[in-house]
């Protein structure tokens, strides 16, 4: 029997395998934040410990920085302490640190690609769920808890149970690819498998509805995977991905003969077999906007929200839930999605904030304003992000439009920096979770894809992009 | 020269008896368990007070009396009862240090998300599956009940309910043992892994 691309991966990092026990993997590739490893560097130092393999280990700052401006000193002292700690640390442990000065700052999982350390076939680990985004690249990419942040930068192993194979397939092709996107299908899925349906598994996204997507566009795929409760997604590479990591700033000098080896081996075999799948028709899906207060909670632009009755399909527990979620929201079944006026909008994290999200907003902004009663943000991906779309004129589009043009960060899309939402308020987000106070306690978040976002600030509530021009 | 270092333990897992808090709730992501503002400490210690700060806390935070955990009936209870996925969302094992610093040791739930359920184990908490039905049961039961890892029993007044542990994972707790020390005598695995790995340094 044929193997899937995971196993192949899975089987290449093997370092100790026993039966009913986990297994040790070898981790390739290690991103380190400012928040989730503090306690593994004191940890470390308890021990007497020390880094086994910096030279495979990169850091940045991203989630609490400030997005305004730079030169000032951090305001809050927590935030500035947490900062200061990892500074600190990657010296003491010899750690590659894109420092927030560094014009190669940015989103973790923004920068990784970015700067060619994302590789095909590789293992990736972060103490961030959203390191499932480097799957687009055909590389195994998880999330790990800060005890595992420890004991990866020990060991630069992990002991991981295997993961059983989810196959989501999204056939067809799109009719209009500029209104419904990648966000658009990665929701749709998630309303689809539900937000646990992929626990215990690693997702391959597969299909012409995937194949066709820029390298942009299959990052937003596999970044929500968590969000399907998935351990990781993946999309096999080709073209596109090795084009994209082709000469980057740390494209490694053997590039093109670990390309030709990933072409021979970096594929899921015809005869594999798949513990599940799932097939989404890509013509079936329309621009989606969250209702609730979780992924899963989501329906199409032109449809109203469902009560909690058709929402639950008879799951007395789901039922309650879409009724506290409902009642968090301020929204009421039947109100048709079109209507519900917004208060903010936020284009940016580590979903939608990179270059290709920026131009296609633009496009949908150019030569308008935002609504008067909105406050409007861009929060680039990454300084690098920041600084090709400011070579295009795009800043210009934005701030001649009202929208606040940022540095880059996490910022809005979980509010551990200054930009929150406040009690009540309510937002077309561009992120990737619409929990309770996510972005701000008590505030409200209706996920979206960026031209649903920049619309939404155009017109003050949510518009199909489907009836608007793209120029 | 590795059996010289000093090793910081968990502390082995013991039996647990204690009434059940229910909280009965699907889909409790680590956003709710400990909020973002609150994870911006550099130490592990400290994150009780925190646990389910939004729902505990109003915005003038004044104690929300319809929460569960604001019941005083609850006070010193050790097993939580929840609903299917728990602990979904963010990695944050910020998560996990608060409910143990708040006291809980036992989590018992029809599903766990991945991350939060192998975050549990490395800080000496117990997260138990059972079938939707027996958690439905816990969930109303008003008795204290003791949790018997070593023979994989809940112990109700009327009932003992067996439950699924991984045989690694048990042993993990109920010895307390640090997993880095652990790895560390398969170092000759992991440079005989190095020497043949193609994947180049990033530096």
């Amino acid at each position: 029997m044929g193997k899937t691309l995971f196993e192949k991966i899975w089987e290449s990092h093997v370092v100790v395998e026993k039966q009913n026990e986990p297994t040790l993997i070898y981790i390739d590739r290690h991103l380190v934040h400012e928040v989730t490893s503090p306690q593994a560097f004191e940890g470390l130092r308890m021990n007497n410990r020390k880094v086994r393999r910096p030279d495979l280990t990169i850091a940045t700052m991203d989630h609490n920085v400030p997005t305004s401006n730079r030169s000032l000193p951090i305001l809050d002292q927590t935030s500035a302490v947490q900062i200061k700690t990892l500074k600190n640390n990657c010296k003491d442990f010899g750690i590659k640190l894109f420092d927030i000065d560094s014009p190669n700052q940015g989103i973790v999982h923004v920068i990784g690609p970015q700067l060619g350390i994302t590789l095909p076939g590789s293992t990736i680990v972060c103490g961030d769920s959203h390191t499932s985004t480097h799957g687009a690249f055909g590389a195994l990419a998880l999330g790990i808890g800060t005890s595992e942040v420890e004991h990866v930068l020990a060991s630069q192993t992990l002991w991981l149970e295997k993961p059983k194979t989810f196959e989501v397939r999204v056939e067809g092709k799109r009719s209009n690819p500029h209104a419904v996107t990648a966000k658009d299908i990665i929701l749709s899925i998630i309303k689809n498998i539900g937000t646990a349906g992929g626990t215990g598994t690693v997702i391959e996204y597969r299909g012409e509805g995937i194949t066709d997507l820029s390298m942009d566009q299959r990052m937003t795929i596999c970044n929500m995977s968590i969000e399907g409760g998935a351990r990781a997604g993946l999309i096999a590479p080709d073209d596109k991905t090795f084009d994209y990591l082709r000469d980057r700033e740390y494209t490694p000098k053997n590039y093109e003969s670990l390309v030709d080896s990933w072409k021979k081996t970096l594929t899921t075999d015809s005869d594999a077999i798949f513990d599940k799948t799932f097939t989404l028709d890509i013509n079936d899906i329309a621009p989606q906007v969250s209702w609730g207060t979780n992924p899963g909670m989501t329906c199409d632009v032109d449809e109203s929200i469902p009560s909690p009755d058709e929402f639950s399909n008879g799951d007395a527990n789901q039922k309650r839930g879409a009724e506290k979620a409902l009642e968090y929201m301020a929204l009421k079944s039947g109100t048709m999605i079109e209507d519900i006026m917004i208060d903010r909008v936020f284009i940016g994290s580590c979903t939608n904030a990179r270059l290709e999200d920026l131009i296609e907003a633009s496009k949908i902004v150019k030569g308008k304003k935002v609504a008067s009663n909105i406050n409007a943000m861009v929060v680039p991906g990454s300084q690098m992000v920041k600084r090709q779309a400011e070579e295009m004129g795009l800043d210009k589009i934005f701030i001649d439009a009202n929208f606040e043009w940022r540095e880059a960060g996490c910022s809005m899309c979980l509010g551990m920096n200054p930009d929150i939402l406040l009690p009540g308020e309510r937002c077309a987000s561009t992120s990737n979770r619409n929990f309770e106070g996510r972005q701000g306690t008590g505030g409200r978040t209706h996920l979206v894809s960026p031209v649903m976002a920049a619309a939404a600030a155009i017109y003050g509530h949510f518009v199909d992009v489907r009836k608007l021009d793209f120029n | 020269m590795l059996e010289n270092w000093i090793s910081i333990s968990m502390k082995p897992f013991q039996n647990v008896k204690s009434i059940v808090t229910p909280l009965d709730r699907v889909n409790v992501d680590t956003d709710q368990i400990i909020p973002k503002q609150f994870l911006k400490l550099v130490q592990k210690s400290g994150f009780g007070k925190f646990l389910f700060f939004n729902w505990r806390y109003d915005e003038n935070e004044n104690v929300k009396s319809d929460f569960i955990l604001n019941d005083s009936k609850y006070n010193g209870s050790k097993i939580l009862v929840t609903g299917d996925n728990f602990g979904c969302g963010s990695s944050r094992e910020h998560a996990v240090w608060a409910l143990d610093d708040y006291g809980f040791s036992v989590i018992i739930s029809s599903s766990f998300a991945d991350i939060f359920f192998s975050n549990c184990f490395k800080n000496g908490i117990l997260p138990i599956s059972l079938e939707l039905k027996m958690v439905e049961r816990l969930l109303h039961e008003t008795n204290p009940i003791e949790i018997d890892l070593q023979n994989q029993l809940i112990k109700t007044t009327s009932e003992n309910i067996p439950f699924e542990i991984n045989s690694h994972k048990k042993k993990i707790l109920l010895d307390g043992l640090d997993d880095i020390e652990q790895t560390f005598q398969y170092e000759d695995k992991i440079s005989e892994f190095e020497e043949k790995s193609t994947v180049p340094s990033v530096l």
